[in-house]
């Protein structure tokens, strides 16, 4: 042999950059899968891969090759009873032409290319559109760990936390201490022995005698190590706890007959992009499904997104079960409390100053945040000029007309940013 | 038992893989297999996935397909539909094979024996591999080629790098000289020969398509000459020398997907030999460390598991059939020839007069070295190979209803089974015929190509995609005419340049 290599801790990821470019290739059909996806998956359940699968043919390859027909003489194993001769119908799929399977590769098969998106492609496409700032789209992503902090010294830790000037102190301490007697004897060794050595008469032998305890001595202070396990001293860091732990999420949408699929879609992605906020600031959220037309209820994510009711409109009557959940369910000390509410703006005329009125005197004192937006091409209806109101005095207010998905960040501008501050 | 076995357990050390691939180097030896140097590579299954998608190329370019190819490796093997492929060998020198982390000892050895000493002597003595491939040059040609095409998208952008890509793996089939000998360059070389071929083929273009008049103009036009004056088979190289729009790093790029697809070309031609040789080699090596006790029967009956495995023939009438398997064929004729040799029949004394009683050593290794699929099989399938294979013919004709048996493994039909299956590994009957025909010089430019029926086939639809890539090449009207069996041209399509290509 030549030689033998072992090629194991080399770069495996050779081809990331061919599934990169594959992805940047495909990426309207992709997005087109992820959109999908989105609309079929739970608001909670947003930030996982994704299995994407685009019709073989759009990424065949093409070559030359022979299709079917003319004359062909195929020879296969396996004969059983065929003799010379015997005619046999013409099987379908194309097996007469010996390469039935090899149509695949080929790309004239009609199975899916079937792929996996992992969780950072998928968040990646589904940030996309919605325009976010770089940062705020790093701070979603990313999985948000406890911050750490410095606390003094330990005498136990890992090597790369060693803190060289407080070992070499504590070396130092110990080493003139562990020094001073064996100093203070060999001094004293030193002086009889210079007596000695002054004597006119010489006692050899009790010289040598003390030239030898001397040297012991001084073996026995220099055998002190320089540094020693327990003179090491290492940073100490302690995780910080949040304070805050829990927040409460209230979906509030109008699902009145003016709402389509389309605006509910729309508004899905308002609904995750806040829930992908809380989710990275509380340990625990919960969400609260409001939908109303001319009633509210509580109902369930499947039926917030997918039932359709005709009839009127009173956004009031949100507002009031909002308000009745709230105090029923979430107090005020014990959670934090932000609402998202998306409408076409329609309401019934007399109902909106209403709506103004229960927004400041009861829900925006206990609220951290409640975002508005409205999706619709048309002019503004009442709901929008009294909301306005609330703006001036309520900074923690926001809202927006949606025309499309980049419309929707704005919504959350002042609450990204005022995250960024703290 | 003579000896002891090298090892007892399934699992591997570096130690081990030394210590059996001494042993059998030295069987390779005394078999007279002569082999380039090995270096054998330990790597993970993921690397394997990577070697998998750049179709064994140990360095490559940068291209999506090379992306879905993983993509679509990667999730077969997750899901637990495909084991990877226990060896990819590199045709270089040193030849480079890779043994994968999770495989057992046994696995090893017989990668081992399999690739580094059966397909590594194949690459060194087959006469197609001689020809068309230079084994000391082609880690440096792969080398350059990632370099001047990541070079590119830098300078000109990954989206014109990859149109030219694409458009030239459309076309990779017809980019390969059948007949000219490439030489080996090495690296430094080409870097050399890169800047003057660059400036000495934009002149030869632009005197093509020089416009300014000369004086023999009304003389031409009375013989009207065809440009090519003969037929072109190699259509990238046509391409390369001649498209009139083409900058200089495009016919480079050219250049590098048709110096590659020529690289695989004897590959491609000797599938059913090679693989044959190689199996033929790991299962005469592994019997003979078996033989000499240095290995225990635990390992044997593993191996004999995956052995049988590997040179499996489903019959036609099996779910997954899919043709036959180059490895029960080619270990079938190889295992054959040493048979006739040692062991000949009245029938074999009939069939091949040559072998019989011959060293069986030297009759195979004249038989790998001077043959290619097609000729090996009309030359070697023996009767008792169509008979243990139970081959027969079906003839599919479209002017006929039914499809017919004409020919089955019986003294009528041995013949016609081992023509018939000869011309089913001619790439020249499988691969549809085309070649450039003219180029309309002093009109549209337009680029003719014909294509030569064989029993009537006709193309398969994707031919359209292709010409719309190979439009982009040309940057002019190509068309595509068809030559019936009765030496008629009919005109099939025609693709205009209008900068449309799907994808």
């Amino acid at each position: 042999m030549y030689r033998l290599v072992d090629r194991r801790l080399n770069g495996k990821n050779k081809s990331a950059v061919n599934r990169q470019r594959f992805i940047r290739r495909y990426k309207g059909q992709i997005k087109k899968a992820v959109t999908d996806a989105i609309a079929g998956r739970s608001i909670t359940d947003i930030d996982s891969g994704e299995k994407v699968s685009i019709p073989s043919k759009d990424i065949s390859e093409p070559t030359i090759y022979h299709g079917q027909g003319g004359r062909r003489d195929i020879i296969h194993p396996g004969n059983h009873d065929f003799v010379p001769g015997d005619k046999i119908p013409r099987p379908r799929g194309g097996k007469g032409n010996g390469a039935g399977n090899k149509a695949n590769n080929k790309g004239e098969g009609s199975d899916d290319f079937v792929f996996e998106l992992s969780k950072e492609e998928f968040m990646e496409f589904f940030f996309e559109d919605l325009e976010l700032p770089n940062l705020v789209k790093t701070k979603l992503a990313t999985v948000y760990e406890k911050s750490k902090s410095r606390a003094g010294f330990t005498t136990a830790g890992v090597p790369s936390n060693i803190n060289i000037l407080r070992s070499m102190r504590s070396a130092q301490a110990r080493r003139i201490s562990l020094r001073n007697p064996y100093r203070k004897k060999i001094k004293e060794k030193e002086k009889e022995l210079e007596l000695l050595l002054r004597a006119v008469l010489k006692d050899d032998s009790a010289i040598l005698l003390l030239e030898k305890e001397i040297e012991g001595l001084k073996r026995k202070r220099d055998a002190i190590p320089f540094l020693d396990t327990f003179d090491l001293r290492y940073n100490n860091r302690v995780d910080i706890q949040k304070p805050t732990t829990q927040a409460v999420m209230f979906c509030l949408m109008d699902i009145s007959g003016s709402m389509d699929q389309k605006k509910k879609d729309m508004a899905k992605r308002f609904f995750i992009l806040l829930y992908l906020f809380l989710n990275r600031n509380y340990e625990k959220i919960e969400l609260v499904f409001i939908s109303h037309h001319t009633i509210a209820k509580e109902v369930s994510e499947e039926d917030f997104f997918y039932s359709r009711e005709t009839g009127g409109t009173v956004v009031s009557s949100a507002l009031h079960l909002m308000i009745k959940i709230a105090k029923e369910r979430y107090l005020e000390d014990e959670w934090n409390i932000y609402a998202a509410q998306a409408s076409d703006g329609d309401n019934w005329h007399d109902d909106s100053p209403l709506c103004k009125k229960l927004l400041e005197e009861e829900i925006m004192p206990f609220v951290q945040y409640f975002a508005y937006v409205e999706i619709t091409p048309q002019n503004h209806q009442s709901l929008w000029y009294e909301y306005e109101k609330v703006v001036s005095s309520y900074p923690n207010f926001a809202m927006q007309q949606l025309h499309d998905l980049a419309d929707i960040y704005p919504v959350f501008r002042e609450l990204f940013s005022k995250e960024k501050e703290t | 038992m003579k000896n002891k076995p090298i090892s007892e357990t399934s699992e591997w050390t570096f130690d081990l893989i030394e210590q059996y691939d001494k042993e059998i180097s030295r069987i390779a030896q005394n078999f007279r297999l002569d082999t380039y140097p090995n270096q054998i590579e330990v790597i993970t299954a993921e690397q394997m996935m990577d070697a998998y998608s750049s179709v064994g190329m140990p360095v490559g370019y940068n291209h999506w397909s090379f992306g879905k190819q993983f993509m679509e490796t990667e999730k077969k093997y997750r899901r637990g539909e495909m084991g990877l492929a226990y060896e990819i060998v590199i045709n270089s020198n040193p030849c480079i094979s890779y043994l994968m982390e999770e495989n057992s000892m046994m696995m090893q050895a017989l990668v081992i024996a399999h690739a580094a000493y059966g397909h590594n002597s194949f690459f060194k003595n087959n006469y197609l591999f001689k020809q068309w491939t230079s084994a000391d040059a082609i880690i440096d040609y792969l080398v350059f080629a990632k370099d001047f095409v990541a070079d590119c998208e830098k300078r000109y952008g990954e989206v014109a790098v990859e149109e030219i890509l694409d458009s030239c793996h459309a076309l990779m089939n017809y980019g390969v000289d059948r007949y000219k000998r490439p030489h080996p360059v090495s690296m430094k070389e080409e870097h050399a020969r890169l800047k003057d071929r660059e400036a000495y083929m934009q002149s030869q273009v632009n005197e093509l398509w020089s416009t300014l008049p000369t004086l023999e103009t009304e003389k031409e036009e009375k013989i009207v000459e065809r440009f090519p004056l003969e037929p072109q088979e190699n259509i990238l190289y046509f391409i390369e020398k001649n498209a009139p729009l083409l900058e200089s790093w495009q016919r480079e790029i050219v250049r590098i997907v048709r110096k590659i697809s020529q690289y695989f070309y004897p590959q491609k031609q000797t599938k059913v030999m090679n693989e044959g040789w190689a199996t033929f080699w790991h299962y005469t090596i592994l019997n003979q460390l078996y033989d000499e006790g240095l290995v225990t029967d635990g390992f044997m009956i593993e191996f004999l598991k995956s052995h049988s495995n590997v040179t499996y023939q489903p019959p036609f009438d099996a779910p997954h059939y899919n043709g036959i398997n180059p490895y029960s064929l080619g270990f079938s004729m190889m295992s054959d020839i040493r048979r006739i040799c040692e062991n000949p029949t009245a029938e074999d004394t009939e069939w091949f007069p040559d072998l019989v009683n011959t060293d069986w050593i030297d009759s195979l290794d004249f038989a790998m070295k001077n043959f290619k699929d097609e000729s090996f099989i009309s030359q070697y399938l023996s009767p008792k190979v169509m008979r243990d294979l139970k081959l027969f013919s079906v003839l599919d004709n479209d002017k006929n209803r039914n499809i017919e048996i004409s020919a089955i493994h019986n003294n009528e039909g041995y013949q016609q089974i081992r023509t018939l299956l000869a011309d089913q590994y001619n790439l020249g009957s499988q691969e549809p015929n085309i070649q450039v025909y003219n180029v309309d010089i002093r009109g549209d430019r337009a680029l003719t190509l014909r294509h030569e029926q064989y029993n009537r086939k006709p193309l398969a639809s994707t031919v359209d995609e292709v010409m719309k890539h190979l439009t982009r090449l040309w940057g002019f009207t190509v068309r595509l005419e068809t030559v019936t069996e009765d030496n008629k041209a009919e005109f099939t399509l025609e693709q205009k340049n209008n900068n449309e290509v799907s994808s």
